[in-house]
């Protein structure tokens, strides 16, 4: 097992070293002169040359590369053109609350996406499945954005129980940052009306962005079911003799939700791309309106800090599940 | 002898004319697969004919009429007035024909992108494989928003970047599927015979193998195409790509949310035609895997 795992961490090295060549090359081989654009339109070439100097802008693209690397290796993600401030120091402030806001759309999307589909798979072709399936296509093809939009319609401005967005009141103080996720830390600092305003600030947002990935796994559940009913054991213990409850509840559902996990997974990462236009609709501070605002204002090095990052977050999350799946099922383990 | 050979052809017509029926009939089985069907053309039909007749077609221009701003929805104003006092039923319906060439445009492009890497490097294996795989599995490691928003910053703002930003996010799936088929039938008779009776390798991938994995491609497509016309309008709503005056449905959005709540109409209209094209794309192309693919029904 133990060199299993060291197999594929290794292996991780070559994906990270193509993940950094893709976004510089993103960055720096299409058309388009980062330099211009934040000197502005009335810099002089004198300007431009000095800005490009002082961001090593003007030296041959492959040491460019070479720089960013050495410089991602020791922490130094560039700084935006504009503010001037560390991409690393701001990605460590925003990633907290994006990785609080996924999260939490996660949970929802499996606490109640499982049910959903094993009940749908139970009662296939019937009222239940019928719904289910109607809503999650309905749900996939919402787009997040208008649904936020309309959530905060209906609950933040028409029956006012939940704020518009933030994460937090602006005129409120915050708890101590320790993990930097503000549902953690406010009742870490033992303090329950913070938990309490964090959370409200938090429902909106997660549930716009949970739906997608609730529909895919109420399907994926459902079709997984299917599957599990019609093997053998599920035959031979319903010839024992055993209630159907019991069998659905301890044996189709485990078996069903193994082949979920890799969804999750891979919807983990999804989630981080789809969290930017949840995140500019509730004004949530995390690494999507980051993104969005840096790419209004083609500010190129947080573009990049924030797509590398999410890269390798979605790469190590693919890992673990892989190292999971090994876990769980011996036989991969061999391959 | 005559005889034999008229019925050989006209039996593989009829053969064919068979299963395209026995799709049909399974197409029409499913009533959710009709129902995307009617809402495409329909909206295929608004896309084409609608722009022309618009109540207001100056207000899909630029033009603004300040002396009728924010009227609800009535029956002089369908969807009613933005905050340049435009007709919102125009600028909803004269979108609907840019969110479907762009979708288009992004999905044909991506095809072609990604049949071409797949073709190649499922035909060719070895090193050239490796490579073109390598490189598709890195660019399937950053979620397709996120890369798209990257690629549309670096290449600037406007229409045509934008397309070309998606399509670029967007060819690694088709890269992994065509390969995937390629794969697999180049192993088939008919590429030998082929082979045999000295046909180039250019002309057996792109005469014999690839007409044969057409019908998964066209599956991919009509799935995907709702969530280009999805992807399009997030990019309109963040605030790169199509740029106004040009109505475009998630670029309305964006600006409607700042007039929220009291002027819902303005949001609610652009965000339901996203939701409907995305929709009937979603459940056609569902009814179409199920008539195409029978493998992949459940």
């Amino acid at each position: 097992m133990i060199a299993y795992v060291l197999r594929r961490v290794l292996l991780l090295v070559p994906v990270l070293v193509g993940l950094s060549m893709l976004v510089f090359a993103i960055a720096r081989l299409l058309p388009g002169d980062p330099v211009k654009l934040a000197a502005g339109p009335q810099a002089t070439a004198a300007e431009i040359a000095g800005l490009a100097r002082e961001f090593g802008l003007d030296r041959p693209i492959p040491l460019q590369y070479v720089d960013y690397v050495t410089g991602l290796l020791q922490g130094d993600w560039g700084r935006s053109i504009l503010t001037r401030r560390p991409v690393a120091d701001d990605l460590a402030v925003f990633l907290p609350a994006t990785l609080e806001l996924v999260i939490a759309a996660m949970a929802l999307a499996i606490v109640v996406g499982i049910p959903v589909g094993l009940m749908a798979g139970v009662f296939r072709d019937r009222w239940p499945d019928y719904l289910s399936r109607v809503l999650s296509l309905g749900a996939v093809s919402l787009p997040r954005f208008f649904l936020g939009l309309l959530l905060q319609l209906c609950f933040a401005m028409w029956l006012a129980w939940l704020p518009l967005g933030g994460r937090f009141p602006l005129i409120e103080i915050p708890p101590p940052v320790v993990t930097g996720f503000l549902t953690v830390d406010s009742l870490v600092a033992g303090d329950p009306a913070a938990f309490s305003l964090s959370l409200q600030h938090l429902i909106l947002p997660a549930l716009a962005l949970s739906l997608n990935p609730l529909a895919t796994i109420t399907r994926m559940m459902r079709s997984a079911t299917i599957e599990v009913l019609q093997q053998d054991y599920v035959l031979t213990e319903r010839a024992l003799g055993l209630s159907f409850p019991l069998i659905v509840f301890k044996y189709v559902l485990r078996n069903a939700m193994s082949s979920s996990l890799t969804v999750i997974g891979l919807y983990f990462g999804w989630l981080l791309g789809g969290t930017v236009l949840v995140e500019t609709v509730f004004d949530w501070p995390g690494i999507g309106l980051y993104a969005t605002k840096s790419i209004v204002t083609q500010d190129f090095m947080p573009i990049m800090g924030v797509t590398l990052c999410i890269g390798v977050i979605f790469v190590t999350i693919n890992l673990l599940i892989d190292l999971l799946y090994g876990l769980v099922n011996p036989k991969v383990r061999y391959e | 002898m005559t005889a034999g050979v008229d019925t050989a052809p006209s039996g593989a017509l009829s053969a064919r004319w068979q299963n395209a029926r026995r799709g049909l009939y399974r197409f029409r089985q499913s009533w959710l697969s009709v129902v995307g069907l009617a809402i495409v053309l329909f909206l295929i039909l608004v896309a084409l004919v609608g722009p022309a007749f618009v109540p207001h077609p100056e207000h899909v221009t630029g033009s603004v009429s300040t002396g009728t701003r924010f009227r609800p929805p009535s029956a002089q104003w369908w969807f009613g007035t933005n905050e340049l006092g435009q007709d919102v039923f125009s600028l909803v319906v004269a979108g609907s024909r840019i969110s479907l060439l762009a979708g288009l445009a992004v999905v044909v492009l991506g095809t072609v992108i990604g049949t071409l890497v797949g073709a190649v490097a499922g035909f060719a294996g070895g090193w050239t494989d490796e490579v073109l795989m390598r490189v598709t599995d890195l660019t399937l490691t950053i979620p397709s928003l996120i890369l798209a928003m990257a690629i549309a910053a670096a290449l600037g703002p406007g229409t045509t970047n934008m397309i070309l930003a998606v399509a670029l996010s967007w060819w690694p799936g088709y890269a992994r599927l065509v390969r995937g088929e390629v794969l697999a039938k180049k192993e088939e008779v008919f590429v030998q015979a082929a082979r045999a009776v000295g046909a180039s390798p250019a002309r057996i991938l792109f005469r014999h193998v690839l007409p044969n994995v057409v019908s998964p491609v066209i599956v991919k497509m009509s799935l995907d195409m709702g969530f280009a016309i999805l992807t399009i309008a997030a990019l309109g709503f963040i605030g790169i790509g199509v740029r106004p005056p040009t109505p475009e449905w998630g670029s309305l959005l964006a600006v409607a949310r700042n007039y929220m709540p009291d002027v819902w109409w303005t949001a609610i209209f652009p965000g339901a035609a996203i939701f409907l094209a995305v929709f009937g794309f979603n459940l056609l192309g569902d009814g179409l895997r199920d008539v195409l693919d029978p493998k992949a029904r459940r």
